[in-house]
């Protein structure tokens, strides 16, 4: 039990540190490193914490308390994957929107030249 | 026709994505058979010729800044084609396959029977010899699906022949499945309670290039469409009230 806790916390460690790299050489932007920092966070408090790790498996009726934490993370990850999907599909309707209005606005500029040119 | 044609605002809208094989050849028999009717070519960003041989060929050129797939760029056309008024627009494929012949047909029966999309159909008249077996179990397969949703059958649910008048296109310039649209574009009208009819077209095996539907992504197609289908069928929007029919 104690080497998967260990596992949980290296796991949380890391990810807590590559997200903030990521941060400092904006990779990622502030407001989409919260979700990915909270449920590291989540991770670490739980793997440290052993007391509170066992009353949330009583709750969930879980035996083994790693196996809560288990849970616990792939819920919290699966709401992050889930808003993330959210926000791509919205940043690629955007951008389809962006790319038709570019190129009508083009084709009225060309218009425009063509129009001028043969005045 | 060409009375009816000076009358009426059409456009004749062509998508293309590397199609240098075929452009020219298509946008030259379109201007043949309707001459002075507008011929827009919108480019999805082809990596060859398209754009050069399509304005050599004297057709007007939308071209996307990058790759959008077949919706995206079928929509751009309609959002420039509804901006500038046009009342109809026919679509025809850059490959060659639709006979530019067939547009008078689609073009006349767009503007008298009151249906707010035409839908040139290989199968109509049994013209569909020329298509694959996979393609024509596919082609059955949305046909059965499509038969309740829409409540009558469409005979040719994929075809890329299509035109549509100025209150279809005020709906596709704001909301157009953006892959495989043929099928999707179907309900969508279909949530507006449109209607459409089928007319008879020919198909010609494709000048060049292949078909971008491969035996492997045929099935992500099936799954694909299926979704977007359902989800179309289950989308919340006010549903326009039933129009008296015109046909």
């Amino acid at each position: 039990m104690d080497r998967l806790l260990n596992a949980m916390t290296g796991l949380s460690v890391l990810l807590i540190v590559m997200v903030l790299v990521s941060v400092r050489r904006a990779r990622i932007r502030v407001e989409y490193s919260v979700a990915w920092l909270a449920g590291a966070a989540a991770l670490l408090v739980f793997s440290r914490a052993r007391v509170l790790l066992r009353t949330v498996a009583d709750l969930l009726g879980v035996t083994y308390p790693p196996l809560a934490l288990v849970l616990l993370v792939g819920s919290v990850f699966l709401l992050i994957f889930y808003r993330f999907s959210l926000i791509i599909s919205q940043l690629k309707d955007d951008n389809i929107a962006l790319a038709q209005r570019v190129a009508i606005l083009e084709y009225h500029l060309q218009a425009l030249k063509d129009h001028a040119a043969g005045c | 026709m060409s009375q009816a044609v000076a009358e009426a605002k059409l456009l004749i809208l062509i998508p293309a994505f590397n199609e240098e094989g075929a452009i020219a050849g298509v946008v030259q028999a379109v201007k043949d058979v309707m001459p002075g009717v507008p011929v827009l070519v919108v480019d999805d960003c082809s990596q060859d010729a398209t754009v050069t041989l399509a304005r050599g060929a004297g057709a007007q050129i939308l071209a996307l800044p990058h790759h959008l797939g077949l919706g995206g760029c079928v929509q751009a056309g309609y959002k420039l084609a509804f901006e500038l008024g046009y009342d109809y627009v026919i679509r025809v494929d850059g490959d060659g396959q639709h006979d530019a012949r067939d547009i008078p047909g689609v073009f006349e029966t767009l503007r008298t029977s009151g249906c707010e999309m035409v839908i040139g159909s290989r199968f109509v008249n049994g013209n569909g010899g020329q298509t694959s077996r996979v393609r024509t179990a596919g082609i059955q397969f949305f046909r059965m699906v499509l038969r309740p949703i829409l409540g009558k059958t469409v005979r040719d649910p994929t075809s890329g022949f299509v035109g549509v008048n100025r209150r279809a296109l005020g709906v596709f310039s704001r909301s157009f499945p953006l892959e495989y649209p043929e099928i999707e574009a179907l309900v969508v009208l279909q949530r507006r309670r449109f209607q459409f009819v089928e007319v008879a077209c020919h198909m010609q095996p494709r000048r060049t290039g292949r078909s971008s539907i491969t035996p492997m992504k045929s099935i992500y197609y099936i799954v694909h469409v299926l979704l977007g289908v359902f989800v179309n069928v289950l989308k919340y929007e006010r549903r326009a009230p039933k129009q008296s029919r015109r046909v």
